[in-house]
This record gives structure tokens, sequence and C-alpha cells, in this order.
């Protein structure tokens, strides 16, 4: 009894740090609209800061505590620079623009921080006082656990009367339901975002604070802790501050228990929580449909089929890569099928958000699935490479038709977010299944059939495959089922009410963008010869993100151009110190100058030179 | 035989009963409009002859088909087109496009995934367009049309698969008053002409009074009068609902008195 009395006290203490982390983002959320991958930052600022400022007192009850609340604090002035810099010009953006320029910041902050902290594990001291355990039961119990459960409810108390005793709470709570009617009364929209995003802010710099005995700061805290943030936020509802309560306590609690059973459920349990939730209340347990009053977006042109000097423009650039091996270096032509890799990848993520309106955060599942599958029935069954490489698209459909199934049924933010649950449960499967994926350690030793085994010879399977795969979305976007997309993109209402089933040809959709994912990652596995988990993970499904936009969502084009442009950026800058940094600033200054993306500047370019008529997209 | 039948209809919003018991017939070709001041039920109404909404109690027949309990685009698909009271169109498209997409999924060719959506049925949409007379505008962008012209098309693409019944929520809301009248005239010229029937629920009096064969009239969920517009506007109890409480509250006092 004293043991699950100990594991009870234990997930609470866990549910208060996550508790700060998710209603700070929560609170951005419903106010501001934006999706904060920086929130994790924040906290692992929160930490670092709170290491040094604590270093400062050693022993002293004072210090340590007072060394908390000014780290809080000064997360608080970064978010507030964040703020005032970066995000306060793109809040009429679409939301990707948000979601990217955030990520961007991400980069950007952790390169700095490795560069004031340096890149070794700090270990914070105890906290003075509270530094030796207590017995509950007969079980010792860390009496900072004990301090943790009682912060949470005590900072739970603090936001509720700020939220419903003082004007600008009430005007925040106003705001999360409906910012344009806010806005029309006469609210300072600038001063109501920038004051709520501080808030959220310094609540996740406290959350890292308050870690520092309890585990060691390090450089990964910031992605680790984004996706149970995210989780934690979606389960209570966007913008609810006791649903984030709520969710933290059941998230950390259920986990406390269930390892008990099942050791390696913890990194797939949060995920598993929030699809079962989305599924049962779409809007999470506290979450109310936001009013419709998104930023406002400009309608789309309609598509255009190319003028025959632009398709023989295309067709002279297909021949001259078709013809590349021949004339430039074997690194080259390895660095072209990375080009080509990604590029079907990000036109597969583009099909189901530019052209389905499904934002994915979590694309990279499928490529994942089709070159872990292709490496499986290498390794395990067998096969040869062609075999494999029909194996592991069938396997990439099988995943997203299981998934899509569920993801279609919401949409929006929702939508966004059960997709990235579907890509951790997936990533933290094959993590974790040792035996059959060989986890960290990934599959080794796939390499292409001997006829292809040259750098040439491949590169002419990876230029079948890729461009024939863009090819064929490209001819989908152009047929009734790519219309149709588009059509419940614009307005679902109208798409039944010609007759069309809305849900299926959303489904499908999600299937096919997510079998063509599985080409580009089984074309992955055989030119880089082994597999690891990451190709499954957020990482590399923003990587997607950031070449749609680099390359404009609203031309076809646009992610080809983008991953031309993402890989041969990171070819380069790779190369470099604090490449992190660098590649941030480009995101910036893509999502702050360039808003219709490269796709955007080119077409802008075209028309200055005359070479375009106006009105074509 | 009547293309709707609609018997013992009923809708009950938690304590609220917001169609009470509405029976009404609708024959072929005939134009038929629904009035009512606001609140009356006629929208709760339409929803559940499309599908939208499934009614507490009642029958509602189809060409002797019953649609309850039928999902929206399966009515669709049986015959019945529909319009909407705020124009829903596919922005992003053409004007003739919007049109193709209907007949294509009235042919049933939406998961074709090779062949170029705008090159089928160019020819059927070439002509319904010209039965809205919008022909000069079919290759411009949706975003860009103005109200009038996006009503148009709206009922070209509720057109497209030749449906028996047409369903027009207050087809006119939001336009000039001369464009009003020019969608109804041409809206009762289709009817005449093609031998739809049109089920329509309207606010405009001059509107109603001009074009509808027959008039229902709806008060908190009842049907309270129904006949031609000399009739509807000859009875007394219409002329109290929309004329307000006047002799209700003489009345009252008299009763004091």
């Amino acid at each position: 009894m004293g043991f699950y009395v100990a594991q009870l006290l234990t997930g609470l203490a866990n549910a208060s740090s996550l508790f700060l982390i998710a209603c700070g983002l929560s609170i951005i959320f419903g106010v501001t609209r934006i999706v904060n991958f920086a929130h994790g930052s924040f906290y692992m600022v929160g930490a670092y800061l709170a290491y040094s400022i604590v270093a400062l007192f050693p022993g002293s009850i004072l210090g340590f505590w007072g060394g908390v609340i000014a780290a809080a604090l000064i997360v608080g002035l970064l978010g507030l620079i964040v703020e005032m810099t970066i995000l306060r010009r793109i809040y009429h953006a679409p939301e990707l623009f948000q979601l990217v320029a955030t990520f961007g910041v991400v980069l950007i902050i952790q390169d700095m921080t490795q560069a004031v902290w340096g890149a070794e594990d700090k270990l914070g001291p105890r906290a003075p006082g509270l530094d030796s355990a207590l017995r509950i039961m007969g079980e010792p119990i860390p009496e900072y656990d004990l301090a943790l459960i009682l912060i949470g409810p005590a900072v739970l108390a603090g936001i509720w009367l700020v939220f419903h005793r003082t004007r600008w709470g009430v005007l925040v709570r106003a705001a999360t339901q409906d910012r344009e009617m806010v806005g029309a009364l006469g609210v300072n929209q600038a001063w109501l975002f920038s004051a709520a995003f501080v808030l959220g802010a310094a609540l996740a710099g406290l959350g890292g604070a308050i870690q520092i005995p309890r585990e060691a700061v390090s450089l990964q805290m910031d992605l680790s802790v984004i996706g149970d943030a995210f989780v934690v936020v979606v389960i209570g509802g966007m913008g609810s501050v006791s649903g984030a309560f709520v969710a933290a306590v059941l998230i950390s609690v259920l986990n406390a228990f269930a390892v008990l059973v099942f050791p390696q459920i913890s990194i797939v349990l949060p995920f598993v929580v929030m699809a079962v939730v989305l599924i049962v209340r779409p809007y999470g347990l506290f979450g109310k449909e936001g009013s419709g009053h998104g930023a406002p977006t400009e309608p789309e042109q309609p598509l255009r089929l190319l003028s025959s000097r632009a398709t023989l423009v295309l067709m002279a650039l297909v021949f001259a890569l078709a013809a590349s091996p021949v004339m430039v270096s074997d690194f080259a032509s390895i660095l072209l099928v990375d080009v080509m890799v990604a590029t079907l990848f990000a036109v597969s993520l583009h099909f189901m958000m530019g052209l389905g309106g499904m934002v994915s955060f979590g694309h990279a599942a499928y490529f994942g699935v089709g070159a872990y599958g292709a490496a499986m029935a290498v390794s395990y069954l067998g096969l040869s490479m062609i075999p494999a490489m029909i194996v592991g698209p069938l396997a990439a459909a099988a995943a997203a038709l299981f998934f899509g199934w569920f993801c279609v049924r919401l949409s929006g933010v929702y939508l966004a977010m059960l997709t990235l649950a579907a890509a951790q449960i997936l990533w933290g499967v094959t993590f974790q299944s040792q035996e059959f994926t060989g986890g960290d350690d990934g599959i080794l030793g796939i390499w292409p059939a001997s006829w292809a085994s040259s750098d040439q010879a491949y590169f002419y399977v990876a230029f079948a495959l890729c461009i024939g795969g863009i090819w064929f979305l490209r001819r989908v976007a152009h047929s009734p089922f790519g219309y149709g997309l588009r059509g419940i993109r614009d307005s679902d209402v109208r798409a039944e009410a010609i007759g069309m089933d809305v849900k299926f040809h959303q489904w499908m959709g999600f299937a096919l963008a997510g079998t063509m994912a599985g080409v580009a990652g089984v074309v992955f596995v055989f030119s880089k010869g082994s597999v690891f988990p990451d190709v499954l993970g957020i990482a590399q499904s923003v990587d997607g993100l950031i070449m749609v936009l680099l390359g404009g969502i609203h031309a076809l084009a646009g992610p080809i151009l983008g991953a031309g442009v993402f890989v041969l950026i990171e070819d380069w800058v790779s190369r470099l110190d604090y490449w992190r940094f660098i590649f941030g600033m480009i995101i910036l200054g893509v999502v702050l100058l360039a808003p219709d993306g490269v796709a955007g500047g080119v077409d802008r370019l075209l028309r200055a030179l005359g070479l375009r008529r106006e009105g074509q997209a | 035989m009547n293309v709707l039948e609609v018997r013992g209809l009923t809708k009950r919003f938690g304590g609220l009963v917001a169609v009470d018991d509405v029976s009404f017939d609708l024959g072929k070709g005939e134009f038929l409009a629904l009035i009512g001041p606001n609140g009356a039920g006629k929208t709760t109404c339409f929803n559940m002859v499309n599908g939208y909404l499934r009614p507490d109690r009642g029958e509602v027949r189809l060409n002797g088909q019953d649609l309850i309990g039928v999902r929206p685009r399966k009515i669709v698909r049986m015959g019945v087109g529909r319009t909407f009271q705020i124009t829903r169109t596919f922005l992003s498209m053409t004007v003739i496009e919007n049109i193709q997409m209907a007949l294509i999924s009235h042919h049933r060719r939406m998961f074709d995934m090779l062949s170029r959506a705008t090159r089928l049925y160019r020819d059927e949409a070439e002509a319904l367009l010209r039965l809205v007379s919008m022909e000069d505008q079919a290759g411009r962008a949706c975003s860009e049309l103005a109200y009038g012209d996006l009503k148009r098309l709206e009922l070209a693409v509720a057109l497209a698969p030749d449906p028996t019944l047409l369903l027009m929520d207050e087809p006119t809301a939001g336009m000039a008053p001369s464009e009003r009248v020019a969608l109804m005239e041409l809206t009762a010229k289709i009817v005449a002409d093609r031998g739809v029937s049109v089920l329509f629920t309207e606010h405009d009096m001059d509107v109603v009074f001009a074009h509808a064969h027959r008039i229902l009239v709806l008060n908190r969920g009842g049907l309270i009068a129904e006949g031609t517009g000399e009739e509807i506007r000859g009875n007394p109890l219409v002329q109290e609902v929309y004329l307000g409480g006047g002799t209700v509250f003489g009345e009252s006092e008299a009763d004091h008195a």
C-alpha cells in the first residue's frame, strides 16, 4: 500500500513541473493562437539560469528560491524580446509560418545556450532545507517532491485569481474566446499579446528552474519536454489553464502506475492518452471550439497548367538532372539523391497540407515506416532490394491508413496535434522494440542490389522512384481526386452538398501522402545503408514543414524549390560551428522577409523579367 | 404524384418545440415558399428535409422514397440540389471548375487520379453557365466574383446533377434589391423550363409574392396558413403575426375592461 502511495506522490510531483510548462503554452495559444515550439527552449533556459544563479548562493534557502524566481523573471524578459522582435510581425501570417518561426527560435536558443553554458550536462544542487526524505507509510519520499506537489496547485490558484479578479485577466479570457471581438472593443491587442506571452514564458522558465534539484540540466531538455507539453495542452483543451492542470495530473499519475506494469510505456503513454481523448472529445477535456476568427487568409488562385515555355524549361532541368552523374563528382550525385528524397518527402507533405488543408506535424512517421519496412524486409525476410522497395511503401500505406482514419475526424490544430501523437507513438515503439528494430542502434547494412551498388547506378534508381513519385503527385493534384481535396479544404459544406464523402476522401488523401512519403523513405534507407529512430522524429517532421514553407505553400512548385534549397543550405551550414544558430536565422529571415517563400520570390523575379504573364500561379 | 411529401414533422431542442407537426406537399414544377418571422422554425424544417437534422417524429418522402435517416450526401444523389444562405463555393477554383466539380461528383469520377479535372464535362458545364448567363465569366477565379454572381453560380452548381427538387435557403439574402428580383426571375424561368420543383425560405415579401406559386407560413414551429399570394395577403392570422401583437394587446385590454 505504502509503495502505491509513494508512486502516486511521485506522479503528482512530476505533474507540477509539467503543469507549469503546459499552462504557459496554453495561455499563449489561447490568446495569440500561436503553437509555440520555443516553449521548451524557455523551459531549458529557465533551468540553466536557475543553475547559475543558485550556484552564487550555496546552501542558502533564500538564495535557492530567489534564484528560481529570478530565473523565471529573466525568461519572461526573453519571451518579451522574442515576442516583440519576431512574433509581433507574423500574427497575421498563416499558422504554419508562426510554427516554423518558433522552431527557428528553438534552433537559435539551442546554440546560444551551448555557447554560454557548454555542451556538458549540469547537475544542480539539492534544495537547501528540503534535501532529505520523509517516511510516509514506510516509503521514503523526498521532501522536495512534497514541495513540488504544493507548488502546482498554488500556481493554479494564483493564475485563477489573476484571470478572475483582475481586468487584465478578464481580457485574456475574453481574447481566448474571441480575440477579434476584444479588438473591436478597443483593447490594445499588441500589449495584451505581449503580456500573455511574457506570462507564458515566465511560467515555462519557472517549470525549468524548479526541476534543477531533480534532473540534470542538458541541451536536450527543450525538445524532450515540448512533446509532453503539447499533449497536456491538447488533452486539457487549448487555452484552458485548469484543463492543463487536470491533464498534467492525469498523465503523470497514469504514467507513475503504468510503468509498474509495463516499464517501457512511458514514451508512448501520453500520446496514446491524447489520441483517445481527442477521439472522444475533439476539443480536449475542457476546450471549446474556438471562434472562427483566425488570421485572415488570402484566397488561393486557381491551379493552372504550365505554359509551354515553362514546360520546356522544366523538361530541360529534368534532363540535366538525369545526365548529371556523368558530369559531376560522385559526392555531388550522392547529394543530389538526398535532394530528390527530400523533394519527394516535401511534395507528399505539401499534397496533404497545401492541397488537402490537413497540416501534419508528424509526416516523418510515414517516411520512417517506409524506411524501416524496407530495412526489416531485408534483414528479417531476406528480401532483395526490389521486393523490399515494395514492402516499405506498403507498410507506410498501412500506417497512414490506420492513423489517418483517426486524424481526419479532427481539423485544424487538433488534427496537426494528432498527427504528432501518431508519429511519437511510432517513434516510441521503434525506439523500444530493441529485438525487432535494433532500438537506438538502428538497422545497419541495408545496401542496394549489386547491379545498383555504384553511386551512379543508385542515382538512377532514386531518380526513377523520386521523380516518378513527384510526377505522379502533380498529376493527381490536377485530377478530380486532387481537386476534390482542394474543394474540401475550401468548403467542406459545399463538398458534401455536391455529394462527396468528405471524410473518406480526406482519409484516402492522407493515405496517399503517407504512401509517397514511404517511397521517399525507401530510397533514403538504401542510399544511407542504415536507418535509426530519428527518421521518425519531430525534427524530421519539422524539416518537411520548413521545406514546404521555404518553397511557399500556395504553389505546386513550392515544395520542389524548398526541398532543394533546404538540402543545399543544410549541407553547407551543417559543416560550420553554430550551424543551428545560422539555420534558425535563415528560417526567421525567410518568414519575416519573404512570406510567400522561394517560389513566390522566383515568381516575382520572373514577372519582373517579363517571362511570366500576370495572373499565372 | 407529389415530389415531396412531409407529414407530421416534429423537432424538439430541449424544452423548445422548434418544429411542431408540420405537413405539406410539393408538386412537380411547383415553386413553394416557406415564410415566417425569425425563429419560426424555417431553417430547422429545411435541415430535416435535406438530412442534416433527424426529426423526432414525422415522415419526409421524395418521389415516394423515405428520406428519414438518409445521409445528406445520399439525399443529394437522390436528386436534391441545394443553395445556402451564405454562399458556399470552392474559392480557389474558377467559375467553370466549380460546376465541373459538381458534375464529376454526380458522375462518380471523384476518385479518378489520372484524368485532368479541368477537361471533364466541360461542355455540360458551359451549358449550365449559359443557363445562368455567366458564360463570359467561366475562367475567372471564384474569389473575385461579386456576391450576386456567386449566388447565380451556386444555382448553376445546384442544377448540375439535374435534380428533381431544389432547396434554397434564403436565396436572396445579402443581395441588392434589383439583383434579388433578377435572381428570382431567373430561378422562376428555370423552374418553368426544366420542371424542377423548388422549396425556398425568404424574408423579402416582394420576392415571395411575385414568384411563389404557393406559400406556407410558419409561426413558433407550427404551420398557420397555406395558400396562394392573394389568400395569404388576406389571412388575418398572418397579418397579426407579421404586423405585430397590437390586436392581441387590444383584446387583452378589452378583457380587463
